[in-house]
């Protein structure tokens, strides 16, 4: 492969604009971030009521819960982004309609971390169904038969449990949320995978921009593996989950 | 608004329906070819030879770590250089975007299905590994005929499921136009301004597969399930 390498176009100046081109590439990763934590704070609480309605005795609840899980898991991200970005704000009544398609502050991330955060929210419901399931039956009845009510129950039994339980594969969502982000480029964010192209299409510097996206993308992993992690020595409970949750099996 | 217009999607049902082929041809030529060489990542992975077992797993994480977009825009990019460099042309080959894809597909569902074929192979007795050995069965022979076979067998319904997200990631070849279904109703969307009724009958079309799909991974999974004890 004759290829010529050239790794100092990172510091070289934008050709259409300003600054250099690391700054593209570090503004695309800044929207990634901010794009990915928002999302991830929106699926968090969204999955864990979802989550919950899924195991609470009330049919009603269970339908809709399971519902919204099928819907946001059985549709692409990417037609998701469409359908929230092209088709809702035609489909709304006028006043609301309007103000998405004319005073929605930043329309692009805006949508991108709304619609990042319902589809997440579908999975992490289903690991907080399986993470609740996952505890032993008597632990919800003894809650009962000390008088709590279903909400308390939930609240000072079972949810601080079942987190615990499911600190493993929350890190896999949350450095999922990140990598999903990419999808974004396809309405218009400029985040980093969005960067990354743009900058390859100017400066044809294919192997080194490429390159460096994918270094960015492994320092985000890395930041939120490692953070998981603590998270989860903080949060163990002594003599009790610690050996469970990293272990598979039964 | 105007009236939701039915008539877009009939008029437009042949076109969609060469995209929803391609959609398809896409997911079985990366789930055959991800099982493949996923299967033989998998074997690399656990290999005793810890240099092929490094770079196998380097390989398997950092293609994990980073987004399937960018995976698609790395490969864009080197499959033209690849293709100058295999048949010694003078400058690089333009391939299409369609056969990118394949290629694509394929080399990032290897490192997902391997993890799978990981758990699989892991998930069976070393007695039976020790077991091949002393009926004088090689390295391969026991992997081929003990091993892969159980493994497999056991990860059917991960592997399907892992299918299953396979086929709507595959509406991200988009973003370099193929016209897989996605791309197909996204252009007539886009030429007759009627966005609204192509995306939702995208959604449509895409929750009723993988949902009918889902509801038979999970009749197999109960079917093929160990009696709990």
């Amino acid at each position: 492969m004759n290829y010529s390498w050239n790794w100092g176009i990172f510091w070289e100046p934008v050709a259409a604009g300003e600054g250099v081109y690391w700054q593209w590439l570090w503004g695309g990763a800044l929207w990634t971030l901010a794009t990915g934590l928002l999302g991830w704070i929106i699926a968090l609480v969204l999955g864990a009521i979802v989550g919950v309605m899924r195991t609470t005795p009330l049919r009603p609840l269970r339908i809709i819960g399971d519902a919204y899980v099928e819907i946001f898991r059985n549709i692409p991200l990417i037609v998701q982004m469409f359908l929230w970005f092209f088709v809702v704000p035609e489909i709304l009544p006028t006043p609301l309609a309007m103000w998405m398609k004319q005073d929605m502050p930043y329309p692009e991330f805006t949508t991108a971390f709304l619609s990042l955060g319902f589809y997440t929210a579908a999975r992490i419901a289903e690991q907080v169904k399986a993470g609740i399931n996952a505890l032993p039956r008597g632990q919800r009845m003894a809650a009962q038969a000390i008088g709590l009510t279903l909400p308390q129950t939930y609240r000072y039994v079972l949810l601080p449990m079942a987190f615990r339980i499911i600190i493993p594969p929350l890190t896999s969502e949350f450095m999922n949320i990140f990598k999903n982000s990419a999808v974004a480029l396809t309405i218009g964010l400029l985040e980093l995978t969005a960067q990354a192209r743009a900058m390859n299409e100017y400066t044809f510097a294919g192997f080194e921009t490429f390159t460096a996206a994918t270094l960015l993308y492994l320092v985000i992993a890395f930041i939120v593996n490692r953070g998981m992690a603590w998270l989860e020595r903080r949060a163990r409970v002594p003599g009790f989950i610690g050996s469970a949750a990293g272990g598979g099996g039964h | 608004m105007d009236a939701f217009d039915t008539g877009v999607i009939v008029r437009s049902l042949p076109f969609l329906w060469k995209g929803m082929q391609y959609t398809i041809t896409l997911t079985l030529t990366a789930m055959v070819g991800g099982i493949f060489f996923g299967t033989l990542l998998a074997m690399a992975r656990l290999s005793s030879i810890k240099p092929v077992a490094w770079i196998a797993a380097g390989y398997v994480n950092v293609l994990r770590s980073i987004p399937l977009v960018l995976v698609i825009f790395w490969f864009y990019f080197l499959v033209p250089l690849i293709s100058q460099w295999i048949t010694g042309a003078p400058r690089p080959v333009p391939v299409g975007p369609d056969k990118t894809a394949l290629v694509t597909f394929t080399i990032f569902e290897a490192a997902y299905y391997c993890e799978i074929m990981r758990a699989g192979i892991q998930s069976i007795p070393r007695g039976q590994v020790f077991a091949g050995q002393a009926l004088g069965l090689n390295y391969w022979q026991t992997m081929a005929n003990v091993v892969l076979p159980q493994a497999f067998r056991n990860m059917v319904p991960i592997l399907l499921t892992q299918t299953i997200i396979l086929f709507q990631d595959t509406s991200l070849v988009y973003v370099i136009s193929v016209t897989d279904f996605l791309g197909a109703a996204s252009k007539v969307a886009q030429r007759d301004s009627r966005l609204v009724e192509m995306y939702t009958f995208v959604a449509l079309v895409y929750f009723v597969i993988s949902f009918t799909l889902s509801q038979i991974v999970r009749y197999l999974q109960a079917r093929m399930a160990v009696p709990s004890r």
